[in-house]
């Protein structure tokens, strides 16, 4: 099959880019998304033009490095895909598919599809995790876990951070990416005792990496690769409104760094 | 927000509405409040339907005790105001939020009603500042007939009016589609979500939606039909 692209290229360090078009020939059906570009790259090569830049990594639907907008759709036409994982199947002969990448404040483009997600290293480095001690391993079930809050934890914690969720919204709000990592910690016994400040941080830490706000919309839902539901949203609301109400000092302080939103830049 | 300087105190006072979910609260809560105006609105307003006496009873009833009148007024009109700059403030941040416009986008997950509530909000607004000119205060431009103590008499004449009913009956559609996403949403945002009840949340929205839109709608339909008709000597 025979497709059209049209793909966003933009210079590394340019502030503006535009749409080029590209023909891709004798594309089989059995290739994924990727492998079709790759082939539309090695073309370019052979011509002495710059490839078309895309991140990518595990190309098995695991890793959360690929990712951008196929006929203004993240990850393109199938729910619940990666666009490494999306085959050419599932588009016909003659298409025409326009390319762009993850469009936010908080997500520049550093080359053509690939956009900088450090912003959500931010939001995680402000509270996405747990404390624990070293020493020697813990009895593996000398916490108990109910079933039901492991099956939830799992579920929010199979987000793979791709950034989608923030493509797709059209407020450019990170909700759903912040809600599944609060969720994720929040319903094991190990997340608990940090819960409250957790939500503080990565709340206020969404805000000042310039995402916009949740409409409760649920077009972040509709392409998450995961399928995580906006349910953990409301998880992410609820902990917030509760940790506001109940704090009793400053969630971070001058002389705790690794918490301090305004570190931006911090890993 | 690297000011560490700032006294912390204060900070974390305001720190709550600075983050989107904190303006998101205050629109939850002022829309609740509106929603419960807007309810109770409604069925007083359907006595309109019982004899003529019923409904100038009821307006004399309500400004019986003018503190408890004023009150609802000042936590309406706050609420009004609260719900507004919240939305504005956000709108911006949104704005903000996505400098580089996408060339092409589909909506895959949301409903029309859901993506439309800056249009159908201010449009709410507007309307509103209309109906009280129009009902509540009896401007004499709008409404020429306009007789304080006989309220079934100025909806009638109000509504005999057609670009009126039809501005209000439009103002409606547009209230119901608010409300449409509005109520499940500040359940959303006030953090309560369940498997087992959120499906039904949803459906108590379209419910409210549907009826506060409709019966609101019935009454400039039945003075255009005719079937309301004004009252001499009441
Ligand atoms: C009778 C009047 C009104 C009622 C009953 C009402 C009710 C509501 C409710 C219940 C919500 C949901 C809050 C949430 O998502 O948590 C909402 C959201 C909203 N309202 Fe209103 N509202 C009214 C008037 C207005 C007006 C006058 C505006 C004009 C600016 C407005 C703009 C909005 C916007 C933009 C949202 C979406 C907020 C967001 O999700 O970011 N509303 N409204
Ligand atoms: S390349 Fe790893 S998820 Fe697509």
């Amino acid at each position: 099959m025979n497709v059209t692209l049209h793909v966003w290229r933009q210079k590394q360090g340019a502030g503006k880019g535009r749409m080029v078009r590209y023909e891709a020939r004798n594309v089989s059906e059995d290739m994924s998304f990727l492998e079709m570009l790759d082939v539309v790259n090695e073309e370019l090569i052979e011509k002495g033009e710059e490839p078309i830049a895309f991140d990518h990594d595990c190309r098995e639907g695991i890793c959360g490095m690929c990712g951008f907008m196929i006929n203004g759709v993240a990850h393109g036409p199938v729910p619940g895909t990666t666009v490494c994982e999306l085959h050419m199947r599932h588009f016909k002969d003659g298409d025409d598919l326009y390319i762009e990448p993850w469009r936010a404040r908080a997500f520049p483009v550093i080359k053509d599809l690939v956009v900088n997600r450090s912003a959500f290293d931010r939001i995680i480095a402000a509270g996405g995790y747990i404390s624990v001690s070293t020493g020697s391993a813990p009895d593996g079930n000398a916490i108990p876990v109910p079933k039901e809050k492991a099956e939830r934890a799992m579920d929010a914690a199979a987000c793979i951070g791709c950034g989608a969720c923030v493509a797709a919204c059209p407020n450019a709000a990170a909700a759903l990416f912040t809600g599944a990592k609060i969720t994720h910690l929040a319903m094991l016994p190990q997340g608990a005792p940090e819960r409250p400040q957790r939500a503080l941080k990565m709340v206020l830490q969404m805000k000042e990496e310039m995402f916009g706000h949740c409409t409760n919309i649920g077009e972040c839902e509709a392409v998450c690769p995961k399928q995580i539901s906006i349910e953990v949203i409301a998880r992410m609301n609820h902990d917030f409104i509760r940790a506001s109400w109940s704090e009793r000092e400053a969630p971070y302080r001058a002389d705790q760094p690794a918490g301090e939103p305004s570190a931006g830049g911090c890993q | 927000m690297s000011a560490i300087a700032v006294d912390l105190k204060v900070k974390q006072g305001f720190r709550f509405y600075e983050s989107t979910i904190g303006k998101k609260v205050v629109m939850a809560v002022t829309g609740f409040i509106l929603f419960g105006f807007v309810v109770g609105h409604l069925i007083g307003n359907l006595q309109v339907f019982g004899p003529p006496e019923k409904i100038n009873n009821y307006a004399v009833m309500l400004r019986t005790v003018p503190a408890a009148l004023w009150a609802a007024r000042i936590v309406l009109l706050l609420s009004v105001v609260l719900h507004i700059v919240a939305s504005i403030q956000l709108t911006k941040l949104k704005w903000d939020a996505r400098p580089v416009k996408y060339q092409i986008k589909e909506n895959v997950g949301s409903t029309y009603a859901s993506r439309t509530m800056m249009w159908s909000g201010p449009i709410i607004a507007a309307f509103v500042i209309y109906h009280l000119l129009h009902f509540t205060f009896g401007w004499r431009v709008l409404s020429p007939h306009f007789d304080q103590h006989n309220v079934y008499n100025n909806i009638i004449y109000g509504f005999q009016f057609w670009p009126a009913s039809l501005f209000y009956i439009v103002a409606m559609v547009l209230l119901g589609m608010h409300l449409y996403h509005g109520v499940w949403s500040m359940f959303q945002t006030l953090g309560v979500s369940h498997p087992r009840y959120t499906p039904w949340l949803r459906r108590l929205a379209l419910a409210f939606a549907l009826f506060v839109a409709g019966g609101n709608i019935l009454i400039p339909a039945a003075v255009l039909t005719g079937y309301l008709k004004p009252v001499m000597g009441v």
